[in-house]
């Protein structure tokens, strides 16, 4: 494999609601960043993440393309999920060895909608969408099942808006209530819901003797991969996630002892569920950006794990980090990133 | 609409929606709930999967073309409880939503259960399905759940001829001419209103007759607040009312009084209906009424 390693990383000051910028004004800004920080104007390879139902316009992502300097005519890609995956591709296109830079970025406007009913858009169309089971719904189900103490969701929500309010990119939010809050759909309180989140991320990736050329202290991935289950609720084990568990091994998570890990969990009790499979000591720092619950820009939301995971290291504040991403019902599909100083 | 010129709404829709093909498992599943059955496919492991799938999601082998009714009653596993309904889900009421392994599946289904009780639900508890009037081979065929049949509710109702013979015949007699009958024990002294033919507390015969008088005190009372067709207007007093001369109290109704003036104590004369509506009949009296006299001090 080829020594691949994240050397910048932007994101926006992300708003819990519309600001009424068009996604290429969204992202324009931090694409920019990312070039000032990596020092590249043009990348071997481009890939970006999204999703079009979010701003409820086909192909939205296209426009997108007008932030980035398109011509002459780049090489370029787009997944139709989390930036994260675009990484994953980005990584994948620079082990081919031809091009030692690509550009990743992810975005989301997620308060344009309800965004509760376009993520049932998502789902199955035979069995799950015509009933209207609602994004809400679905990780109540899965709350259910692994059935956690209230105090510690609650424990994990006050952690994730405290570290938030210290992030300068996510969200003021208040600690959550003590007590019985009410209900999102029991049993998940609405205290338990990340936050309607507009926003934008960017990561340049380098291989070989670039990355040391743009950082000091490139944040080398070691391991990545990813791993999805099925579908469909009912054929699954919903208090434990084994694709999460298996893209961790794969990953190499368990190796040497992970200093931080950056977790895609937007309810808290994917948090129980992710730490347990990623088997993750107590020791390891979780979500000291605060996380999704305290700022969840739908589709970039993976990518910024990955890019605070880096950041960890580029600051000289860790040496080994770890970055999951999700997606999909009930943390369907689950991407794993180990991260090496 | 938004008032301000620079905001919009946009609306995407795909008028009629799209025609999905469901090839041949999911069409064989979405045929058998249209004449309302419900399937499951077997893999080649031998498990059932509800709703059925054309790849084994454990190995990724085809699936046998093999079908098995299942259901229709099975049991939950997780749910969720939805206060607030949104467009489009299967009911406008509170609801859950739960994954219900069918009778006879190895996979559970998610759908809509209706008539459970947050407090109550469970997993492990069971659920039968309810069909929409018309299936027409769609997954809403099955419009929701609901728990299965635990409990019934009985009605009981017999009728009976009563009469009043012995004392109760003598007492209901003296109403009838406006004077309450009691009877003093020949061995204890005791006298007890209504008439009675034996004393409960020595065993023997009562041997003397008296007219009580219709006043007497109030000893304790209940505020009723649910009607009775004997007092339709709530709220009322009920009392236990000892009669003058009398050693056992009666139990009557106390009115012409608010409910919160009632007090232990309270003096009270009978309220009769007009002599001629008089039957031998309790209902004779009215209530029981203040009389203004100073209180008594219960011993």
């Amino acid at each position: 494999m080829r020594d691949v390693a994240v050397v910048a990383f932007a994101q926006t000051r992300h708003t819990g609601q519309d600001t009424g910028l068009t996604e290429s004004e969204l992202i324009q800004p931090v694409i920019e960043e990312a070039k000032e920080r990596s020092g590249l104007k043009r990348f071997g390879f481009t890939c970006s993440g999204s999703c079009d139902y979010l701003a409820g316009a086909p192909f939205s992502f296209v426009s997108a393309l007008d932030a980035l300097g398109a011509w002459p005519p780049i090489s370029e890609s787009h997944v139709e999920m989390d930036g994260a995956w675009a990484l994953y591709e980005a990584w994948v296109r620079l082990q081919h060895g031809d091009i030692d830079s690509a550009l990743v970025y992810g975005f989301g406007k997620s308060s344009l909608g309800d965004l509760d009913r376009i993520m049932t858009l998502q789902l199955d169309p035979y069995y799950l969408a015509p009933l209207g089971l609602d994004r809400l719904s679905c990780a109540a189900l899965q709350a259910n099942a692994v059935g956690a103490d209230r105090k510690e969701l609650t424990e994990i929500v006050r952690r994730s808006r405290a570290d938030g309010r210290r992030n300068p990119y996510a969200l003021d939010l208040p600690d959550p209530e003590d007590g019985e809050e009410p209900f999102a759909v029991r049993p998940l309180s609405r205290g338990e819901v990340p936050p309607i989140t507009d926003g934008a991320a960017a990561i340049v990736l380098a291989a070989g003797d670039l990355a040391g050329r743009i950082h000091a202290r490139p944040a080398y991935i070691r391991g990545i991969a990813h791993r999805i289950e099925p579908h469909y609720l009912g054929m699954r084990d919903l208090t434990r996630s084994p694709s999460a568990a298996d893209a961790a091994r794969a990953a190499g998570v368990g190796k040497s002892p992970v200093e931080v890990a950056e977790l895609h969990a937007q309810f808290p009790h994917e948090e129980i569920i992710l730490r347990a499979a990623l088997e993750l000591p107590g020791d390891t720092v979780i979500n000291p950006s605060g996380g999704p619950l305290a700022a969840n820009p739908v589709m970039a939301t993976g990518l910024i794990r990955i890019g605070e995971a880096a950041r960890r290291i580029h600051d000289g504040d860790a040496r080994r980090t770890v970055a999951h991403a999700a997606g999909g019902p009930c943390l369907q599909h689950n991407l794993v990133t180990v991260l090496e100083a | 609409m938004p008032s301000d010129p620079l905001v919009a709404q946009h609306v995407l829709e795909f008028p009629g929606g799209y025609t999905r093909t469901t090839g041949p498992v999911i069409g064989r599943f979405l045929s058998e709930l249209r004449a309302r059955r419900i399937v499951g496919v077997r893999t080649a492991e031998g498990k059932v999967l509800v709703p059925p799938l054309e790849y084994d999601p454990a190995t990724g082998e085809p699936v046998t073309g093999e079908y098995v009714e299942v259901g229709p009653a099975g049991t939950v596993t997780a749910w969720a409880w939805v206060d607030h309904p949104l467009d489009g889900h299967p009911l406008d009421r509170p609801f859950a939503w739960a994954l219900i392994k069918l009778d006879g599946a190895d996979t559970a289904l998610a759908h809509a259960v209706d008539g459970a009780d947050p407090k109550t639900l469970r997993a492990g508890a069971r659920v039968w399905p309810v069909w929409r009037d018309r299936p027409t081979g769609d997954i809403t065929d099955l419009a929701h759940f609901v728990p299965e049949v635990t409990r019934i509710v009985s009605n009981v109702r017999a009728e009976y001829r009563l009469q009043a013979g012995g004392a109760l015949r003598v007492f209901l007699e003296g109403i009838e001419r406006g004077v309450f009958l009691g009877g003093r024990c020949g061995s204890c002294a005791k006298v007890y209103v209504p008439y009675r033919l034996s004393c409960p507390q020595c065993g023997t015969g009562i041997t003397e007759t008296l007219e009580l008088p219709d006043t007497g005190t109030v000893t304790t009372f209940a505020i009723n607040n649910l009607p009775d067709p004997r007092a339709p207007e709530v709220p009322f007093v009920s009392a236990y009312i000892l009669l003058d001369n009398a050693d056992i109290p009666i139990i009557a109704l106390v009115g012409d009084v608010p409910a919160h003036q009632v007090r232990q104590g309270m003096r009270v004369r009978a309220v009769w209906v007009p002599e001629s509506e008089r039957t031998a009949s309790m209902a004779n009296i009215r209530w029981f009424a203040p009389t203004g006299e100073p209180d008594v001090e219960l011993t």
